[in-house]
C-alpha cells in the first residue's frame, strides 16, 4: 500500500529546480515585505514628503503586463517547435524588459525635475523609498533579461538541440513574478500611500 | 506489507550505475575535486575547515578581549609585539582595538562560525545522504554558496588589517555608529568592508538555503516520506526556511544602510551633531529604531538558525548512542515547527528599552515566553530518550548531553529575560552575555562538537582520538559554566556590557577578582580547544582506519554508503526506505537499518 503512495508521489514531483525558483521567490517577497513595511511603519511618523507618482509608471506597468503575454506565446511557441515564432517573441520580451527599466529611469527623472529629490543631501526618506524599492525591482527584471538572454544564446552554441522547455519555463515563472511583484508595488505606492 | 520487498526491483540498474560514477571519478583533477567541487560532500568538508579557521580566529579575539577585562591594568609586552603599537600601545589593548575585537568576535562567531561553519557543514554533508540523494537539487549553487561564503570570509578577514580597523560598533551594527564615516575610527573603511562581507554571506546563505529546501523536499529516495526523515533533516529543513524567509530581510536593512552612508539618504539618521568633526548634519527624518526593526526581524529568527541545527544532531546522535528510539519523533517535529514560527513573531523582545509601547511589549513578552513551550516538550524528550538507555558515552554522546544541560540552563535565563519588566534591569548586561553565550554559543558549539565527533568516520573513513575527546569535552564543559555562570551575577548586579575598563567604577570593582577568573578559565577553554583541532588534523591521516561502513550501529542512510563514498554517494542503486529512522533495540534487535524491509514477524511501528 505504501509502495503506490510513495510511487504517485514521484511521479507527481516538481523538478528540482523549479522548486527551487519558487522557494526564490518566496525569499525575494520577504526583501519587498520587509522594505514596503518600513515603508508604512516610516509613514506613519514625521515628516514624511508627499508626491504623486510620475504618470510614466502607468506606461511601463502596461509593458510590462504585455511582456509577460509574449514570454507566455514564447513558451508555447517553444512546446509546438515553432522556432521562428520563438525567437521573434523571446527577443520582443526582452526588449521590453529594457523598455520597462527604460521607462522607469525616465520616472525618476521626471521626479527630479519635479523638485522631488530620490538620494543625496536634502532627500526626504519618502522619496528614497521610491527609488530603493523600485530601483531593486528593476535590478530584477534586468536579471530576468539576463537570465532570458542566457538561455537564447546558449541554444546557439550547444551541440545539441534542446528539447526540454524545463529552463524556459523557469524563466517565464520568474519573469510573471517581477510582473505580479512591480504591479504589487504600483498599488502599493498609488493606494496605501 | 509484506509485498515490498517483492516490489524491490531494479537490481540489474547495478552495474550499469557503478559504471557511470566511477567514470565521473576518474576524470576528477585536484581543482575539481578539491577546490571547485560540487560534490556536496567535499562542500561539506569546505565549510567546516573554513568555520574551524574562523573558530581559532573569533575565540582568539574573545581571549584578547578578556586579557583587557581580567587584568586591565597589567601590561602585556607581546601583545605590542604582534598587534602592533596603534592597536596594543605599551602592551595595552586600545580602546578602539578592545570595541573592533567584541564587534569582530561576535559576527564571525554568529554568522561565520556557528551559521555557515554548523548548518553549511551539516545541512551539505548530511542532507543527500540521509535522504538518499546523490547529491543537492543543484550542486552548482551549492559550490557558489560556498565560494561566496569564502569571499565573505575574504572581505572580513581584510578588514582587521585596515589601518583605521574593523567596524568596532557592535555586532548588530546600530546606526548611527554604522551609518556615519565620522562616528568612529571602525566606521569608515572597516564598515564598508564589513557590510560588503556581510552582504556576500547573505547571497551565500540564500543560495544553501534554497538548495538545502528543494532536496529535502523532492530528492527524497523511494520510501522516504517525510515523516520517516531522521530529525537532523527536519531541523536542517527549519533552519533552511528560516534562513531564506529572514535573511532577504536583513539585506534589505543592510541596503538603506548603505544609502545612508554613501548616498545621503535619511533612513536611520535625524537630527545629528558630531563632535568628532564639530558639525550638525543635514539628514532630517530618519529613524535608528526602523533599523533595529528590520534587524532583529532576522536576528531573532537567526538565534534559530543557530540552535535548530545542533537539536537535529543532538537528536539523532542521542538515539543512535542511547540504543533507544527517539521520545516523540511527531512531538520533536511540531517542536522544531512551532520554535520557527515564533521565531518570527518574537523581535520585538530585543527592543523593550527602545522606547517600544508597552501594549506592544506586552505582546511579545508573551510570544517569547511561550517558546519555552517547545523548549521544554523537546528538553523533555532528550531526557526521556537517555531514560533507561543502554548509553554508549563516545565523545558524540558526552557533547550531546553536554548540549541538553547548556540549553537547560541558558534556557531558564531566557524566561526572566523575556519578561519586560525584568529586562529593563537586565537589558545590556552581563546578565543577557552569559544568557546568549550559554543558550545560543556554547549549546551550538557543543552540538557542532558532537557532529564532529559522530560523523567524522563518514567523512575521513577514520575515527577521532577517544582520550583526546573525553578531555576535550570536560574541560570544555567545566571551563563553559565557570566563565559564564558568574556572569549572570555580575548581571544581576547591574554591570552592563561593552565597557573596557570596569576598574575604575566603583560599583562594580567588587568583580576585579571574579573578572580575573573568568578570564582565565576563558585562557584554559581556548587552550583546550587545541586538543580538539589536533585531533581532528591529526587524525585526517593518522586516525584509527574504519572497518566497517556503520562503526555506530546506526540507521540511517549515510551508513549504507561504502567507507570511502564517491560523488553519488551509492555506488549501485540508491537503497529504498521502509522504516523511521529509529528502530532500536526493537524486537530484541538492537537496530534496523532504514533500508531493511519490513518483516513478516515484526510488530508494528
Amino acid at each position: 500500500m505504501d509502495m503506490a503512495v510513495s510511487n504517485q508521489q514521484k511521479s507527481g514531483r516538481i523538478h528540482p529546480h523549479k522548486f527551487t525558483l519558487w522557494v526564490a521567490m518566496g525569499s525575494i517577497v520577504m526583501m519587498f515585505a520587509g522594505l514596503t513595511s518600513a515603508y508604512v511603519v516610516r509613514r506613519s511618523q514625521a515628516n514624511w514628503l508627499e508626491f504623486s507618482l510620475p504618470n510614466i509608471f502607468i506606461a511601463s506597468t502596461i509593458v510590462i503586463l504585455f511582456s509577460s503575454l509574449t514570454i507566455h506565446l514564447a513558451l508555447k511557441s517553444f512546446k509546438a517547435r515553432e522556432m521562428q515564432r520563438y525567437r521573434t517573441l523571446i527577443a520582443i520580451t526582452a526588449f521590453l524588459g529594457v523598455l520597462f527599466a527604460v521607462l522607469q529611469f525616465i520616472g525618476f527623472t521626471d521626479l527630479h525635475k519635479q523638485g522631488v529629490q530620490l538620494f543625496g543631501q536634502g532627500s526626504n526618506p519618502s522619496a528614497s523609498f521610491l527609488g530603493i524599492i523600485t530601483g531593486l525591482h528593476v535590478l530584477h527584471v534586468i536579471g530576468g533579461v539576463i537570465a532570458l538572454l542566457v538561455i537564447f544564446f546558449g541554444a546557439f552554441f550547444s551541440k545539441t538541440k534542446i528539447y526540454s522547455p524545463t529552463s524556459l519555463e523557469i524563466v517565464a515563472t520568474y519573469w510573471h513574478f517581477v510582473d505580479i511583484l512591480w504591479i504589487y508595488l504600483f498599488v502599493f505606492f498609488t493606494w496605501i500611500r | 506489507m509484506s509485498n515490498e520487498a517483492v516490489l524491490h526491483t531494479g537490481t540489474g540498474e547495478v552495474i550499469h550505475d557503478t559504471h557511470h560514477d566511477g567514470h565521473h571519478d576518474h576524470h576528477q583533477s585536484f581543482i575539481s575535486k578539491y577546490v571547485f567541487s560540487q560534490d556536496h560532500k567535499m562542500i561539506a568538508k569546505q565549510f567546516l575547515i573554513t568555520g574551524m579557521v574562523w573558530a581559532v580566529l573569533g575565540g582568539l579575539m574573545s581571549v584578547l578581549f578578556r586579557l583587557q577585562l581580567g587584568y586591565p591594568d597589567q601590561s602585556f609586552p607581546i601583545l605590542e609585539t604582534v598587534l602592533g603599537k596603534h592597536w596594543a600601545p605599551g602592551g595595552h589593548i586600545s580602546p578602539e582595538a578592545y570595541y573592533a575585537l567584541v564587534t569582530t568576535h561576535g559576527t564571525v562567531l554568529v554568522f561565520f562560525v556557528l551559521t555557515a561553519g554548523l548548518s553549511g557543514t551539516f545541512a551539505n554533508f548530511l542532507i543527500p545522504l540521509q535522504v538518499g540523494a546523490r547529491d543537492m537539487a543543484s550542486p552548482f549553487l551549492n559550490m557558489l554558496s560556498y565560494w561566496f561564503f569564502f569571499a565573505a570570509s575574504v572581505v572580513m578577514l581584510s578588514s582587521i588589517f585596515v589601518q583605521t580597523g574593523p567596524f568596532s560598533g557592535g555586532w548588530t551594527a546600530y546606526p548611527p555608529l554604522s551609518a556615519l564615516r565620522d562616528a568612529s575610527p571602525g566606521s569608515k573603511t572597516g564598515m564598508d568592508l564589513w557590510l560588503i562581507a556581510m552582504a556576500l554571506f547573505v547571497v551565500s546563505s540564500l543560495l544553501g538555503g534554497l538548495n538545502y529546501i528543494s532536496t529535502i523536499l523532492n530528492m527524497r529516495t523511494k520510501g522516504m516520506s517525510m515523516t520517516r526523515l531522521p530529525l537532523t533533516i527536519w531541523a536542517l529543513f527549519f533552519t533552511a526556511i528560516l534562513g531564506v524567509l529572514s535573511f532577504p530581510v536583513l539585506l534589505s536593512g543592510f541596503i538603506l544602510l548603505i544609502f545612508d552612508r554613501n548616498f545621503g539618504t535619511s533612513f536611520y539618521l535625524s537630527d545629528i551633531f558630531l563632535t568628532s568633526t564639530n558639525k550638525a548634519l543635514p539628514n532630517e527624518g530618519g529613524s535608528a529604531i526602523l533599523y533595529q526593526h528590520l534587524f532583529w526581524f532576522l536576528g531573532h529568527p537567526e538565534v534559530y538558525i543557530i540552535i535548530l541545527p545542533s537539536m537535529g544532531l543532538v537528536s539523532e546522535i542521542m538515539s543512535t548512542n542511547a540504543r533507544k528510539p527517539i521520545f516523540g519523533y511527531i512531538a520533536m517535529v511540531g517542536s522544531l515547527f512551532a520554535i520557527a514560527v515564533l521565531a518570527f513573531l518574537v523581535w520585538a523582545h530585543h527592543m523593550f528599552v527602545t522606547g517600544l509601547n508597552p501594549f506592544l511589549g506586552s505582546v511579545f513578552v508573551l510570544l517569547t515566553l511561550l517558546i519555552a513551550v517547545p523548549s521544554a516538550i523537546k528538553v523533555f524528550n532528550w531526557l526521556t530518550t537517555l531514560w533507561r538507555g543502554n548509553i554508549r558515552f563516545t565523545p558524540g554522546m558526552l557533547f550531546s548531553i553536554g548540549f541538553v544541560s547548556m540549553f537547560i540552563s541558558g534556557g531558564l535565563t531566557g524566561i526572566w529575560l523575556g519578561n519586560s519588566a525584568l529586562d529593563v534591569h537586565l537589558h545590556d548586561t552581563y546578565f543577557i552575555i552569559a544568557h546568549f553565550h550559554i543558550v545560543m554559543g556554547v549549546a551550538s558549539m557543543f552540538g557542532m562538537f558532537a557532529g564532529i565527533y559522530h560523523w567524522y568516520p563518514k567523512m575521513y573513513g577514520r575515527y577521532m582520538n577517544n582520550t583526546l575527546g573525553y578531555v576535550h569535552f570536560w574541560i570544555t564543559i567545566a571551563g563553559a559554566y565557570l566563565i559564564f555562570w558568574p556572569m549572570h551575577y555580575e548581571g544581576l548586579a547591574g554591570m552592563p556590557r561593552r565597557y573596557y575598563d570596569y576598574s575604575i567604577w566603583e560599583s562594580f570593582k567588587q568583580f576585579i577578582d571574579l573578572n580575573r577568573f573568568i578570564s582565565t578559565v576563558a585562557l584554559i577553554v581556548f587552550a583546550a580547544q587545541f586538543l580538539f583541532l589536533f585531533n581532528f588534523f591529526y587524525s585526517i591521516w593518522k586516525g584509527r582506519k574504519l572497518r566497517t561502513p556503520n562503526p555506530w550501529d546506526s540507521n540511517t542512510l549515510e551508513w549504507t554508503t561504502p567507507i570511502h563514498a564517491g560523488h553519488g554517494n551509492w555506488p549501485g542503486e540508491i537503497p529504498e526506505v521502509h522504516r523511521w529512522a529509529y528502530d532500536y533495540g526493537k524486537d530484541g534487535k538492537d537496530f534496523i537499518p532504514q533500508n531493511v524491509p519490513v518483516g513478516a514477524d515484526e510488530s508494528q511501528h
